[in-house]
């Protein structure tokens, strides 16, 4: 390990720098004084977040965006849940067709799916509604839970799984005393990695309902062409700290590197 | 053994199916199946379209205005996700080189930002290339720089926001395999003499090349999906195809045309998936 010594540590401290640098600008931008965009801040102040749940019109979109995530990601596990059980209860061809269709939406560019779903609503003459918004980002969104789900079938111990039928489980009574709880950290992991895609969506929610249902990222999106306002690096350091949070507890509480892929 | 597969088709499981099947079929498969008939339907304002057969808003692909934002895209994801891969090809590997803890922080690092909107990024980098609280005002203040200057709109700024936005992705496409090469290939290379980075060079990435390749597709085709980089941090002259569809689609109203040009997106990302599919499917044989 030291022999790969400095070179690993300039392009770690390069990565770091690139990531970091425009999250402390904003960071400290939003904690300006006056209404103005200075960095380093002129003045500390932390009346740009105050603003943030004063204004009606942000609270409104804080609102909006919360809900939003919150049931979408709900309708994403419980569309995933009986898709993954099944893929690893059966070897039924719609199974995996099922499955494919779910992570479809999230590979490819998602302004194919926005456009798909703007016309679909439209068509049905539903445009711009809440509800048909949790659906689409739902939909959206299955791809998460669904990936999580099956890694957490696949992990399941046969052994466990052996000894339950032998003593006489049928699957129902399998399913709620043996599987489910050992796939509900991951059912979890799922939801909440939903919820923060959800809350960070654009397009989608742009497309199916921008013009009735302001979320915070059309509202700072919105915000942007009128001038710059320190609210908007407030709402902004928000997010981050909402995804680092999420992300930080998969990383307390589980196997990150095992997550996202590694194996040995 | 795994459960019981061969056990006879329960009907309380296939009812299972009948609600994510419903909801998959209707609010993915039908907006797929609508969005390529209205592709050739004609453009009529008061009700978004009219049925008709025309290849008129295919053809419009091949007039120059269309064409040259089509070639502009592809060349912006090909050096984007070139840029990506070689950045990501040694970080990847040296991430998994590195104690589990130092992973943790580092995917939670790389998770953060690749789940932040598009519409945050856009905004930071905007401030970051700004006169007032910007990078210029830290060039001179260490003597660099004359006076502050605004970096942004430029094709310079929506480089960076594409990097920012791409190359966590690339890593995390690229880890899984970088964390599967055995760690005693390059310290063989180097016991025989080689240097790091020549045991990194001739060692790890040929190793590393299906996934490579892979990841260099799957990077190129998120790049593609882009929408929001180009409007914030560009001008009209760097707009790509997926903005085009949003322009066309909610400010143009021309919604045949917008889903002529995502199905040509749709088919060309299709594609790039299935070639990405076989070339990690056949380093994973390997």
């Amino acid at each position: 390990m030291s022999r790969l010594g400095w070179g690993r540590g300039l392009l770690f401290a390069a990565m770091g720098l690139f990531l970091l640098a425009p999250l402390v600008v904003v960071a400290g931008v939003s904690l300006n004084a006056k209404k103005r965009l200075f960095f380093p801040p002129e003045g500390l102040s932390l009346r740009w977040y105050l603003r943030a749940f004063e204004d009606p019109g942000w609270r409104q979109a804080i609102e909006n965006s919360l809900l939003l995530a919150a049931l979408s990601a709900l309708v994403a596990v419980s569309i995933a849940l009986p898709v993954a059980y099944l893929l690893w209860r059966r070897r039924w061809r719609l199974v995996r067709m099922l499955f494919v269709a779910g992570v479809a939406p999230f590979m490819l560019p998602p302004v194919i799916t926005a456009l798909g779903l703007m016309i679909f609503w439209a068509t049905l003459g539903l445009y711009g509604r809440f509800e048909n918004l949790v659906l689409s980002h739902g939909i959206f969104l299955v791809a998460l839970p669904l990936i999580t789900l099956k890694l957490g079938f696949d992990s399941i111990d046969p052994e466990v799984v052996e000894a339950a039928r032998t003593l006489g489980a049928d699957d129902r009574r399998l399913f709620a005393t043996v599987l489910w709880p050992l796939v509900r950290p991951y059912a979890l992991s799922g939801y909440a990695f939903a919820f923060v895609l959800s809350l960070n969506e654009y397009i989608i929610a742009y497309m199916v309902a921008g013009f009735t249902v302001e979320t915070l990222p059309i509202k700072i999106f919105n915000a942007l062409r009128y001038g710059y306002s320190p609210v908007m690096a407030a709402v902004a350091v928000g997010f981050v700290l909402v995804a680092g949070l999420v992300f930080g507890l998969f990383a307390r509480f589980g196997d990150l590197p095992r997550m996202m892929g590694r194996l040995r | 053994m795994k459960a019981d597969r061969s056990a006879p088709p329960g009907h309380i499981q296939r009812l299972l199916l009948l609600y994510p099947g419903v909801l998959l079929a209707a609010l993915f498969g039908l907006p797929f199946l609508i969005m390529l008939a209205v592709s050739v339907f004609r453009r009529q304002v008061e009700a978004f379209y009219e049925p008709a057969f025309t290849l008129a808003n295919y053809a419009k692909l091949l007039e120059p205005l269309y064409l040259e934002r089509l070639l502009f895209s592809l060349w912006i994801a090909a050096l984007v996700a070139t840029v990506s891969i070689l950045v990501a090809v040694p970080f990847a590997w040296l991430l998994a080189r590195s104690a589990h803890r130092t992973q943790s922080l580092w995917l939670v690092a790389l998770l953060a930002v690749l789940s932040l909107s598009e519409v945050i990024v856009g905004f930071a980098w905007s401030l970051l290339l700004s006169r007032t609280a910007g990078l210029s005002n830290l060039l001179v203040w260490l003597g660099l720089l004359d006076q502050p200057r605004a970096w942004t709109p430029g094709f310079g700024a929506m480089l960076a926001g594409y990097l920012y936005l791409v190359l966590p992705y690339a890593v995390l496409t690229l880890y899984p395999a970088a964390s599967r090469v055995d760690p005693e290939l390059a310290e063989a290379a180097r016991t025989l003499g080689a240097s790091e980075l020549r045991a990194f060079l001739t060692v790890v990435v040929p190793v590393l090349r299906p996934a490579m390749t892979a990841g260099w597709i799957l990077s190129f085709v998120f790049t593609l999906g882009v929408y929001l980089i180009p409007q914030i941090l560009g001008r009209p002259q760097h707009w790509t195809l997926s903005v085009l569809i949003t322009d066309q689609a909610v400010y143009q109203s021309n919604l045949p045309l917008a889903a002529a040009l995502a199905a040509v997106l749709l088919a060309a990302s299709l594609l790039l998936i299935a070639l990405a599919g076989r070339a990690g499917g056949s380093g994973r044989r390997a």
